[in-house]
């Protein structure tokens, strides 16, 4: 399968040129016009929605026979998806990958952000699968297009008031609205609200793509992004009150797994790369000595597919 | 003239677009911010540059302006044999090419919709150099200040203040180019 990339029977990054030329148009107004979400023409690609479809076309537009890539979803290099779409890449555009976020030129990535800080130059893909967040205060698009454009936000007001008076807190905890720019409020894509900060003032430029519902959004660098709140109750991030059981690591978001069915449990890094570095590095959490990281069982897994000369 | 217009278009669509583009994509980001880009050779008056853009982001689905000296009938030729797109009118463009002087009035441009602020058009200004110095650029994508030798400040910081809407800009001159879209706040001078 790999003599097709060499073949050439893909062109570079599978889109053709005219796909490309209006994906690319979309992502520079989507620049120029921070949190508005920019319709454009998604292609149908060989992945079903819901799986990156727009991650991916966007990821497609930007890429150079240069870049080196890293594809996470939920913070890990090793699941299905986020294994899939770097085989894509590496089939049809044959570029190099890496799992070290501090490495990779370009970041795709579902639902995480990742917990080594970004640096200038570098680009972070997100997947989107709603990327309007009133979409579900308001069914209608013409209705929801008219609230953006009177920037008439009461109602999500009305939603985070709504969790206070039922829950006295704010209980939206993942894809968690934001203001940008002081103008348009913004969907993260279903990121959990600890990544929400990183989102502002980030280094890297963040494009995100939501192929289903056709529509590209960006956060150029050092962009100001505000995640909602009132005065009385401020935004708080969350996460898991433990420390990671692999590497011990107290500040970067947890992944809760089920270890038995006797009511056993661990905490690890939802970012593996983060994870395994601290490791490397001699940290060492609860269960960090005799436990095998998730990374390596899914390693093993990995190990029972047959192997394409393409991938790594 | 006809054999002028089959050349200097890209030997390598794919990859030589996909350079060109991230190029294109961080000026954008990061305004004010000069990048190289090669791989056009379009007839002068066009620059480099202003090809490169053309050939990365213009088709046949894109109205293009040619204003000036750059609206003679070689680069009308190149612009029908490379990218296929319409000529048009300066208040239909969605890409419009020449010098400052020659695009002005830009209010004629079009600044989308308050409902699509997207539908808009960009500029590309042909400048004889392009320098890291002149009025001070500050927005998103600027970590805290830069500068750009901008021919002008008023028309920038008119079309900022209509944000959401507004024309956004790629400055061109040789082979390099800056961005400055509608969100860079220009300093009066």
């Amino acid at each position: 399968m790999s003599d097709d990339t060499q073949s050439g029977a893909y062109t570079f990054a599978y889109l053709d040129e005219q796909t490309k030329r209006m994906i690319r148009r979309a992502i520079l107004k989507a620049l120029a016009i921070p949190g508005y979400q920019v319709p454009f023409a998604s292609r149908e690609m060989p992945m079903p929605y819901g799986w990156g479809t727009g991650g991916v076309q966007v990821t497609a537009a930007c890429l150079t026979p240069e870049d080196r890539l890293k594809v996470i979803d939920q913070g890990a290099d090793d699941t299905t998806n986020a294994v899939s779409i770097r085989r894509f890449f590496q089939r049809t555009a044959g570029v190099a990958t890496t799992e070290a976020t501090m490495d990779a030129t370009i970041i795709q990535t579902r639902h995480r952000i990742p917990e080594t800080p970004l640096t200038e130059g570098q680009i972070l893909v997100y997947q989107v699968p709603i990327p309007e967040p009133l979409r579900f205060l308001e069914p209608r698009e013409t209705e929801t297009r008219k609230m953006h454009e009177l920037e008439e936000y009461g109602l999500m007001h009305v939603k985070l008031y709504e969790d206070i008076a039922r829950h006295g807190q704010i209980a939206t905890s993942y894809a968690y609205p934001v203001k940008v720019e002081g103008h348009y409020v913004m969907d993260p894509s279903p990121i959990p609200k600890f990544d929400n900060p990183k989102l502002s003032g980030n280094p890297a430029t963040q494009l995100f793509g939501a192929g289903r519902e056709q529509r590209i959004y960006a956060l150029p660098p050092w962009t100001d992004v505000v995640s909602l709140d009132f005065d009385d109750h401020p935004f708080e991030t969350s996460k898991a009150p433990h420390d990671c059981d692999l590497c011990g690591a107290k500040d970067s978001y947890l992944d809760e797994v089920i270890t038995d069915d006797e009511g056993g449990r661990m905490f690890v890094c939802s970012d593996t790369d983060f994870c395994a570095g601290r490791r490397a590095e001699g940290h060492e959490g609860r269960l960090g000595g005799d436990q095998k990281s998730s990374k390596t069982f899914a390693n093993s897994f990995e190990g029972i597919w047959p192997a394409t000369a393409g991938a790594r | 003239m006809i054999a002028d217009a089959l050349t200097g278009g890209f030997t390598d669509a794919p990859l030589q677009s996909a350079r060109a583009f991230r190029e294109i994509l961080e000026a954008l980001a990061r305004p004010g911010t000069i990048r190289q880009v090669s791989g056009a050779r379009p007839p002068p008056p066009l620059s480099t540059a202003a090809g490169v853009v053309l050939l990365v982001l213009a088709d046949p689905t894109t109205g293009v302006h040619l204003a000036g000296a750059a609206d003679r009938p070689a680069v009308r030729d190149w612009i029908a044999f490379h990218l296929g797109a319409p000529l048009v009118r300066a208040e239909q463009a969605d890409f419009a090419v020449g010098t400052w002087t020659a695009l002005h009035p830009v209010t004629r441009f079009r600044i989308g919709r308050p409902d699509y602020p997207d539908r808009s058009a960009t500029l590309i200004v042909e400048c004889d150099r392009l320098v890291n110095h002149g009025p001070a650029l500050t927005g998103p994508g600027i970590e805290t200040a830069t500068w750009l030798n901008l021919p002008e400040t008023a028309a920038f910081r008119a079309n900022h203040g209509l944000f959401p809407l507004g024309f956004d800009t790629v400055f061109t001159a040789g082979d390099r180019l800056s961005g400055l879209p509608r969100t860079t706040r220009v300093e009066k001078i």
